[in-house]
């Protein structure tokens, strides 16, 4: 070395010394599975597409695809999904969950709006497949299918396809455009809808038509009934036949003061379709309390809003021609409602059931190798029923039931046909590593209160069928969006790297890329405490 | 439709950088062309603050100056972790002074640089607290009078750390140090004793002087350009937790300095010729019990029977603060 006059020994560098030799742990970037996702019924990533949508302008687009790899139908959930994924939002613990639900329409009616497609992800397999049924669980398990390169044929007893979505759903909850848009944009993919095709005899039909595998998706259409002692005179009707019919141009004449049994999201449509329809009084029965309903909160803070009275801890005795005799009941200290014996008065035109729904498995014929059991088809994890390549998902297997539920069972339906026709063993289950707001720091994240989406006004509400739930403006969205806390994920906020005190955290570059520099790094675990999305965690080092 | 307008959101604001912000608004430290000022393999405990706080001082200082920069350090933790013969951490024209001379020295190389007709490199000097508030207090108050053009960089820890933990004149009222346990009728420092160096730097009426901790580096860095875009004599105190001296875990360095100033017991603001020109407000404040909990240098305040009144002392102290200085938003309106 070439050392000026009188010095002896140049500097070294402290780089030299490898202090990553004191460590007992050390940092490590991980991935974990965030709440939302973990809980959307349909399987949607949704932290990643939150994350591609925090961009704006092309990330839209790279978000919509996202949400397209499991869900077709991004403009119909973003209005009819209960959103189990706010219910689990970890923001929920710090203000108000991320309106999910609003950025998921908003991303759908872009893409409706901008014609944005998708194509198959495979080439045309020759392998053909019957799905019947076309209500969300049918379209979602087709389009997953064609999308894998098969030749999906749907058949449908009713005139036009949608199932639940069109004869289930009112029209201010999901406008038919929108469902008609995203319907069309599916078919696109080539599959074959035949419409008034209903499959009366499923064993015949696969024998006849040599179909590589089947997936049954016939829905739960009938409305349960129940007896009540009824004058002759009543008129008593089902809630599923009621919004079936009004679909179909029918205007059933309930009379001026209409009384819904139930206490589900269907009751609470039935007395908001009731109210629309020109009923003055739309009162719900229901057995329970307002927390023990399953109907959503949201639904039922809409109908009440909308005039909607509800009548809780009531059961009907039963049915008079001048109206209802109505029986009171209390909670046990189990919380069970129990009868008490007093009774009143309810005036009602007409008494409109919304017990629940029933398959109609009658296609099945008697001699079928499929296993029912209390009126719903037998499957297994894989969807699969117990004849060889015959599939079910949607309201006809045992479950919960809701449009994305259905979504979700149709693609994870297609995921084991798709396995089954290639002769794959189906794929273990993943471990959840869940993101809990405990590893969150949100320090770093800034006040910022929930965009909440506006409602029609009143007096629409009660004479029209016009949409209730209007969407969020880009900007808005944006800003939605943006609330998401990324639990579990990077999201390239540079802490780790800029709080290192031993310059141990490279950076690499593109967004969310580092490595610790273990010949530096002490394990302090400043970079574990201050990364906001909790992100890194601390391994023991092997000694 | 709902229109919500666009504010900063998610971490842009506090975080270091993010993939979303505009290059200009993130830190120096996010960026990966940093000078890294000091770097890797110096031997500063794990989890020193100070020797986070050195580096992201000295990035923006180099940054703010096209990397013109001349330091000189007074003897300390900084300078034994960083330059143990013959190696050195700094990646920046660095001189050793004596403890308590290193204003005094960084005013020569301000005078030689004048001198030599070179306006255009700075000199930025730094010590630990009992390198300016006990033994450099003397020089570096020559400097302010004088107004030599320096900015003089204070990492405060409280205390000397790499001698055993002993008290200085920065030492908080009711922390226990090697040489503090004996004192009064009772275990840690006493009140009523100490220096505020930012208030006595602004009795000097320099032209700029500063607080700030690494819990906010946008706040730090800030403060570092706006130092370097002024002539004459500057002062920027910086809060630094030591997890050996203050018995903190070493992954929550940032974490105690952050409650330090949401306590109110560390006030961030800035300084013109002696007038407070502007403060950083507590975004969610906390009782001083939240700080004090997790450092074992308070540990005798809480074992029992503990020391409520000391603690009540001290959120008196917080308290006192926040008012004097307009802290607290909510407390103002």
């Amino acid at each position: 070395m070439n050392l000026p006059f009188a010095v002896t020994l140049g500097p070294g560098s402290s780089r030299a010394d490898h202090t990553g030799a004191w460590r007992t742990e050390r940092a490590v970037y991980v991935q974990r599975t965030a709440p939302c996702g973990n809980a959307c019924p349909a399987g949607e990533d949704v932290r990643s597409w939150l994350y591609d949508a925090e961009s704006g302008g092309a990330g839209y687009e790279a978000a919509w695809r996202r949400i397209m790899e499991t869900n077709p139908f991004p403009a119909v959930c973003g209005r009819v999904c209960y959103h189990p994924c706010e219910t689990a939002c970890n923001r929920g613990h710090l203000d108000e969950a991320v309106g999910i639900n609003s950025v998921e329409r908003f991303l759908g009616d872009e893409a409706l709006a901008q014609g944005w497609r998708v194509e198959a992800t495979a080439a045309p397999t020759g392998r053909r497949v019957l799905v019947v049924g076309s209500g969300p669980a049918g379209l979602s398990a087709a389009y997953h299918l064609a999308r894998r390169g098969h030749a999906v044929t749907v058949r449908e007893s009713a005139p036009v396809a949608g199932g639940m979505m069109r004869y289930g759903i009112p029209r201010y909850r999901l406008p038919r455009e929108v469902l008609d848009a995203e319907i069309r944009r599916l078919l696109a993919l080539g599959i074959q809808l035949e419409v008034d095709t209903p499959v009366t005899d499923l064993d015949a039909v696969m024998e006849a038509e040599g179909w590589d595998a089947a997936f049954l998706a016939v829905g739960a259409q009938l409305g349960h009934r129940t007896y009540l002692p009824a004058a002759s005179a009543a008129r008593i009707l089902d809630a599923v036949s009621l919004l079936h019919g009004l679909e179909e141009g029918e205007r059933p004449l309930l009379g001026r003061r209409v009384a819904v049994y139930g206490g589900g999201n269907t009751a609470v449509d039935a007395a908001r379709t009731a109210r629309r329809l020109g009923a003055s009084d739309a009162v719900v029965v229901y057995r329970r309390t307002r927390e023990r309903m399953p109907a959503h909160a949201e639904e039922v803070a809409d109908a009440e809003a909308e005039g909607v009275v509800f009548h809780w801890l009531s059961t009907i005795e039963r049915v008079e021609p001048e109206g209802l005799v109505i029986e009171r009941m209390e909670l046990d200290e189990d919380g069970f409602p129990r009868l008490t014996g007093r009774t009143e008065r309810l005036a009602a035109d007409s008494v409109v059931l919304a017990l629940g729904q029933d398959t109609d498995l009658s296609f099945l014929g008697e001699a079928s190798a499929l296993r029912v059991s209390d009126g719903t088809i037998d499957t297994d994890r894989a969807f699969a029923t117990t004849r060889p390549g015959v599939f079910a998902g949607g309201d006809v297997v045992a479950g919960e039931r809701s449009v994305t539920i259905a979504i979700g069972h149709g693609r994870r339906a297609a995921e084991s046909i798709d396995d089954w026709l290639a002769g794959r063993p189906p794929a273990p289950e993943a471990d959840v590593d869940l993101a809990p707001y405990e590893a969150l720091n949100t320090w770093y994240f800034q006040d910022a209160d929930r965009a909440h989406r506006e409602r029609l006004e009143l007096a629409r509400r009660s004479s029209t069928f016009d949409e209730v739930v209007h969407g969020l403006d880009r900007e808005t969205a944006l800003y939605e969006a943006r609330r998401c806390l990324s639990c579990g994920s990077c999201f390239s906020c540079d802490n780790c790297y800029a709080m290192c005190p031993d310059d141990a955290v490279i950076k690499l570059g593109p967004p969310g890329e580092y490595v610790i520099d273990l010949d530096y790094c002490k394990g302090c675990g400043l970079c574990v405490q201050e990364c906001p999305a909790g992100a890194i965690v601390m391994v023991p080092e092997e000694t | 439709m709902t229109t919500t307008p666009l504010r900063l959101y998610q971490v842009g604001t506090f975080a270091a950088g993010n993939r979303l912000l505009d290059p200009s608004e993130r830190t120096v430290q996010s960026s990966a062309d940093r000078a890294s000022s000091i770097t890797s393999g110096h031997r500063a405990c794990r989890g020193c603050g100070e020797a986070l706080a050195a580096r992201v001082v000295m990035d923006a200082a180099m940054r703010a100056t096209g990397g013109r920069l001349v330091t000189v350090n007074a003897t300390g933790c900084l300078e034994v972790f960083s330059t143990p013969f013959p190696e050195s951490a700094w990646q920046v024209p660095w001189l050793h002074s004596l403890f308590g001379n290193a204003a005094a020295v960084a005013s020569g190389v301000a005078a030689a640089m004048r001198a030599t007709g070179r306006d255009d490199v700075r000199v930025l000097a730094q010590a630990g607290d009992g390198g300016t508030v006990d033994i450099g207090l003397g020089c570096l108050s020559g400097m302010f009078e004088r107004n030599d053009d320096v900015l003089f960089v204070c990492y405060d820890n409280q205390g000397y750390m790499n001698t055993g933990v002993q008290r200085s004149g920065a030492t908080p009222a009711g922390a226990s140090t090697a040489n503090t346990r004996p004192v009064g009728s009772g275990i840690g420092n006493a009140f009523g004793t100490g220096k505020n160096l930012p208030r006595i730097a602004m009795a000097h009426e320099i032209p700029y002087v500063a607080t700030a901790t690494i819990a906010d580096l946008h706040d730090l860095e800030a403060k570092v350009t706006s130092a370097m875009s002024r002539r004459g004599a500057r002062y920027l105190h910086v809060l630094v937790p030591c997890p050996l001296g203050w018995g903190s875990d070493a992954s929550d360095t940032v974490r105690v300095a952050r409650l330090a100033t949401q306590s109110g017991l560390f006030p961030v603001f800035e300084a013109e010729h002696g007038t407070v020109t502007q403060v950083t407000p507590i975004r969610r404040r906390v009782p001083v019990e939240e700080y004090l909990r997790l450092q074992t240098r308070f540990r005798h305040l809480f074992t029992e029977p503990g020391r409520p009144d000391v603690v009540a002392a001290l959120q008196a102290q917080a308290d006192r603060d926040i008012a004097r200085y307009g802290l607290d938003p909510e407390e103002e309106s």
